[in-house]
């Protein structure tokens, strides 16, 4: 077990499976699962949160999304569709939509309801306090489940290696597969970093478009 | 190529953590000191996948009809679990291959050039572990082919590897991710048969994925093995390997020297003479696709050859 392989030259040299690639691969797969699952799931939480209906189907269906095995699921959905990226994100996708659609209706139905309450005595119509007020105010809540189903996704997103595609994982499914234990460190090492790196970004995000009023900076 | 199997179980055991916590073969004979003390009752032990099982059955219920006592301590895991069960005393008596024992045990693996099956247990003899020895060496094998559809043989007229070189420019591979870099993958097949093939895809080895890739068609090649009844079910046909290429992987009882003796050889030989690569698949078949009991499977076996 040594770092060998991650300090190799000639494993950074963006040729076909060297590092880089396979970071812009893997990056690529969680991206694509992370818009997917985000467009799916942020209207449910945000119409669940807003109206209060539904909140059994949302916690629920949050909690069954996060109990399916990945590996489980893809594999199951490469014998039905074959290979290919479909399968692989709609696994991943399943991991996205449950902290996205949890931390949504949470931090909608959390806020103080005289805030709200305002906002409608104010004149503003249901879109607007929805936009206006609950969005803006609920996001510290909803970065958060956004950071976590982002730092689930690079994590899991080493899976697609097992069907086939590229990302990270090749570095851990061949170097098991050819007892090279310094290669799935050096994958093990990048999978890490990227996940702590994606992680600061999506945190200066946060600051970023919180309302400095409620930040309090 | 066992290896990759045991390491795509591993992985799916990570993910669904609820398997194989039935099977502890290392703490569950330490109590009685191990079956050396009993030198009459041989413990048998076997790999996590059904073959191996299926095997171990089959040499214990032979060696039950010629009265001796056995014990099963089946599904204990990996080569590198299960080797260290045996050297330790726990097991007496594994269903092994020759090929992928003298890959595990041969330093820097099985020597290239050493591919057929008597060079290959001559050569496994040399490097088995002090106090084991293997007995006779079947005629069934469990080992890597490349496989193709009916409809990609008839296309390019393909029979043998040697009647891929011209086209494999064309076609796709898909096999374990290890072929990338080892002499038995595609290496090999460069430099001993001249065929390069266009793209490769890293799957598993000779597991369902590859057998779903290739009947679906998105890869023309795949690697499977010989004893899979997907290559009976699905109409395959397996390429002839007449530069032998591939490690031969005949069926052979590994066993400590302590618990051998005449009675024992004499049974398990017996099953040796008897099991072919085409009745291991039929039989492996019946556990895989029919579903039935490995026992029963194994009873059957036995009987239809007269061993029991």
């Amino acid at each position: 077990m040594n770092l060998s392989y991650l300090l190799d030259p000639a494993h950074w040299d963006f040729s076909d499976g060297s590092i880089p690639m396979l970071i812009v691969s893997h990056l690529w797969y969680v991206l694509l699962s992370l818009a997917i699952g985000t467009v799916v799931a942020l209207p449910i939480g945000l119409w669940i949160g807003h109206t209060g209906r539904g909140s059994f189907l949302a916690i629920n269906a949050g909690n069954a999304g996060r109990s399916l095995p990945t590996l489980g699921l893809l594999m199951l959905m490469v014998t039905l569709l074959g290979l290919g990226l479909t399968p692989v994100l709609i696994a991943l996708t399943v991991l996205v939509i449950p902290p996205v659609l949890t931390s949504a209706y949470a931090g909608i139905r959390n806020l103080d309801h005289r805030v709200v309450d305002a906002a409608k005595g104010v004149g503003m119509r249901p879109w607007q306090v929805l936009t206006k007020v609950e969005l803006p105010m609920a996001l510290p809540v909803l970065m958060s489940g956004f950071r976590s189903a982002a730092l689930q996704v690079v994590a899991t997103a080493t899976v697609a290696a097992a069907v086939g595609l590229n990302g990270l994982g090749r570095l851990l499914i061949d170097g098991l597969a050819v007892n090279d234990y310094s290669r799935v460190l050096a994958g093990a090492i990048v999978v890490a970093v990227l996940a702590v790196v994606l992680d600061l970004i999506l945190a200066l995000a946060q600051r970023w478009v919180v309302s400095p009023g409620l930040s309090k900076r | 190529m066992m290896r990759t199997r045991l390491v795509v179980a591993l992985i799916s055991t990570l993910a669904l953590t609820a398997c194989g916590a039935n099977s502890d073969p290392l703490s569950a004979d330490t109590n009685k000191g191990g079956s050396s003390n009993s030198p009459s009752t041989i413990t048998i032990g076997s790999a996590n996948f059904a073959e191996s099982e299926l095997l171990g059955e089959i040499y214990a219920q032979a060696l039950e009809a010629k009265g001796v006592q056995v014990k099963r301590q089946f599904n204990i895991g990996a080569r590198e679990l299960y080797l260290k069960a045996l050297q330790d005393g726990s097991v007496d008596l594994l269903p092994e291959y020759n090929g992928a024992l003298l890959s595990a045990l041969a330093k820097g693996g099985a020597p290239e050039g050493v591919s057929k099956p008597d060079d290959v247990l001559a050569a496994l003899k040399k490097v088995l572990p002090a106090g084991t020895e293997v007995l006779d060496q079947s005629a069934a094998e469990d080992k890597d082919t490349l496989t193709v559809t009916q409809a990609t043989a008839s296309k390019y007229n393909l029979k043998s590897i040697d009647d891929l070189k011209p086209v494999a420019g064309q076609l796709s591979i898909g096999a374990g991710p290890e072929w990338q870099e080892r002499y038995q993958g595609l290496k090999g097949l460069k430099s001993l048969y001249g065929v390069v093939f266009k793209t490769f895809k890293p799957l598993d080895a000779g597991g369902p994925l590859t057998v779903n890739a290739l009947v679906k068609g998105q890869i023309d090649v795949g690697n499977i093995f010989s004893t899979d009844s997907a290559i009976s079910t699905n109409k395959l046909v397996v390429l002839a390997d007449p530069r032998n290429l591939y490690l031969a992987e005949n069926v052979l009882p590994l066993i400590r020297t302590q618990a051998n003796n005449p009675t024992v050889s004499g049974a398990l030989n017996a099953v040796s003479a008897k099991l072919t690569t085409e009745n291991l698949t039929t039989y492996l078949a019946k556990v895989q696709v029919d579903k039935q009991d490995t026992k029963v499977v194994a009873k059957a076996f036995l009987t239809e050859n007269g061993l029991a």
